[in-house]
């Protein structure tokens, strides 16, 4: 076995032991509700004046379901039987729909958002960051302090102040959905324009933001490897001034190819909140729904969605790293 | 950051190898850019308002019912009311001040975590390293979010200490691991080995010899995870899972989301905890950076 090898089987042991770990919180976690989840939403549901008949029914299929008359470790292999057959359970508050259904009708608003977004963002903020930490002066003070300022503010604000501000103060575009009200999706010209106009704004709020954290990055990333003892050295060479900008920029780039994938890896619960201040019908917006109706299986299963991803984009860049970057190879395999 | 600077002259003479801090301390005054002044000034603003803010203005309940829904502001109410008639202004300044508490304990128990761990790893290495490192990573990954959502639905009643220990408990592993390089780079300098032949314990090398050398680092790590705390604080809030029976920033915004403050154009509801939210953020953010400035000289340009 290659010592590569060996850091590839040594990386997928570790994401294993975390993806372990994630399975046994996903499920031990919500069975600490008070009672269990079930008898807590029977007893909703009977305030709510079903008959008793079809409640006799729910409540078998839930108990049967989450396996909860038989003992702990029992129930968590079943779970995890369920869960690697793709089957999520069913949601409580749109009994008898099923969460995976829920779920993928969710998350393609969640990509078609986010994806767009993040490789958009990145582009432009590591450009900007990059020109920033070459350039220096007022370029320099000024965009920092502005990326700054939009970086921090916190994602949620900027898109309650967008909506405010351009759909209602200004009516200039949709305040809320993913299409306007009564329409159904279709691949109509005239659906694919509306969805674009109520797009537009979501969008927007999440690009900005990413714009101003990447420029960041990519400025400090930059400026420490402009003070770097080979940028001297090659200027001492007389390498040419356009040749060093290019070592400079492959160096500064390896953390913010890495950012890119992690964010790419965390898109589905990186926004929870930009869909529920746009009202826009993703995972973010299922999720805030589910909280409010207690709707444990649902909120589960998107909860096990968002570590799945970002475990599995987390692996991928361990294993990328290991072969761009040789230290890094070496320093993980001890030698 | 790591290396002791030649900065105050008396450093030299000054044998007292357990306080290389001081030595710098000395000399920092002049090193703190008007940058820094402006962040700190800001900070200090937002404090005072959230925790003198009632003697100011005159100690009001937050929860008493001052007029009808979403009323304009007024000189009686200044921001104006929210969905439930209470005074927004009063809200705030409670708002702030429970944001801040939350950010501070859990910002504390974070770094606690994280420098315990990540001192123990650095120091003893070997195969105390490799399992608190596992231990580390294997958190690292698990979106912290994803913790706090699951926590945070399986307590029943949650206090805003409750809140704060989660989010506490979930971000500690950046500070352990940017902590552990530190130390096992300064573990191996001499004033260690020095300590130890001279019959130190391994309590006391860590506590004196190596934790001195990272406090700025400490200190910053600090401010970082006390910004991320507010922002997750809020954003649990918003997604309906804050702390019960208390007034956050997030829990306003959570309270003028539900209500359709923002469609319906009732600005004094969430104008000003969004705006809060920011402030508070970029204040953090830029003291951070600015005593990043200060402590590590490679980022500043002449």
């Amino acid at each position: 076995m290659t010592q590569f090898q060996r850091y590839v089987f040594k990386k997928a042991g570790w994401f294993l032991a975390a993806f372990v770990a994630a399975l046994v919180l996903n499920f031990y976690l919500p069975r600490l509700v008070p009672g269990n989840p079930v008898d807590a939403i029977i007893s909703q549901m009977a305030s709510g004046g079903a008959d008793s008949a079809s409640m006799q029914n729910i409540y078998d299929t839930y108990i049967k379901e989450f396996g909860l008359d038989e003992p702990l470790a029992l129930q968590f292999f079943t779970y995890v039987g369920n869960v690697f057959r793709g089957d999520l359970g069913t949601s409580f508050a749109l009994y008898p729909a099923d969460v995976r259904g829920l779920i993928s009708e969710a998350l393609p608003w969640t990509i078609a958002l986010q994806l767009p977004a993040i490789l958009v963002g990145w582009i432009l903020g590591n450009g900007l960051g990059a020109i920033a930490a070459y350039k220096g002066g007022w370029f320099d003070r000024g965009g920092f302090i502005t990326s700054l300022f939009l970086s921090s503010m916190p994602y949620y604000a900027f898109a309650i102040l967008l909506l405010y501000l351009i759909a209602v103060r200004w009516d200039l575009l949709p305040a809320a959905g993913g299409y306007s009200f009564g329409t159904q999706p279709s691949f109509s010209w005239s659906f694919i324009t509306d969805a674009a106009e109520h797009y537009l704004l979501p969008f927007l709020s999440l690009v900005l933001i990413f714009v101003g954290g990447q420029a960041i990055g990519m400025r400090s990333m930059a400026i420490y490897e402009l003070g770097a003892d080979y940028v001297d050295f090659s200027r001492g060479l007389g390498i040419d001034d356009g040749r060093i900008t290019r070592y400079i920029f492959r160096n500064a780039m390896l953390p913010q190819i890495t950012g890119l994938a992690l964010s790419i890896g965390s898109l589905v619960g990186g926004a929870l909140i930009t869909e529920v201040v746009f009202s826009y019908p993703g995972i973010g917006s299922l999720l805030f729904k589910a909280i409010r109706q207690n709707d444990y299986p649902v909120i589960q299963g998107i909860t096990l969605l968002i570590m799945a991803a970002v475990l599995f984009a987390n692996f991928l860049v361990d294993i990328a790293y290991g072969f761009i970057d040789p230290r890094i190879r070496a320093a993980q395999t001890g030698s | 950051m790591s290396t002791l600077p030649a900065a105050a002259p008396d450093a030299a003479i000054d044998t007292d190898a357990k306080s290389p801090i001081l030595g710098r301390l000395r000399s920092l005054p002049g090193q703190f850019s008007p940058r820094f002044w402006f962040a700190l000034t800001l900070t200090l603003a937002v404090v005072g308002f959230g925790f003198l803010g009632p003697y100011l203005t005159g100690v009001e309940d937050p929860d008493d019912i001052v007029g009808g829904l979403y009323m304009e502001p007024s000189a009686e109410a200044w921001l104006g009311t929210d969905n439930f008639g209470q005074d927004v202004f009063t809200q705030l300044i409670y708002g702030t001040r429970t944001s801040l508490i939350i950010g501070v304990t859990a910002g504390a128990i974070a770094t606690l975590i994280g420098v315990v761990i990540g001192l123990s790893a650095g120091f003893y290495g070997g195969i105390v390293e490799e399992a608190l490192m596992g231990v580390t990573n294997v958190v690292i990954t698990i979106p912290s979010i994803v913790v706090l959502i699951l926590l945070s639905i399986a307590i029943d009643s949650r206090s805003i200490y409750a809140i704060a220990l989660i989010i506490g408990i979930t971000s500690w592993p950046w500070t352990a691991r940017a902590v552990r390089a530190q130390a096992s780079s300064v573990r191996t300098r001499e004033h260690v080995d020095l300590a130890r032949l001279n019959g130190a314990n391994t309590f006391s090398l860590m506590f004196w010899e190596v934790l001195p050398y990272m406090l700025s680092y400490i200190v910053m790590a600090f401010v970082l995870q006390l910004t991320s705390s507010i922002l997750q604080e809020s954003a649990l809030s918003m997604l309906g899972l804050g702390p019960s029976n208390s007034i956050s920033l997030g829990i306003m915004l959570f309270w003028a989301l539900l209500w359709e403050s923002v469609r319906t154009g009732a600005w004094w509801a969430f104008i000003p905890p969004t705006l809060f939210l920011t402030l508070i953020a970029f204040a953090l953010l830029l003291l951070q950076s600015s005593l990043d400035e200060v402590f590590n000289p490679r980022l500043r340009r002449s």
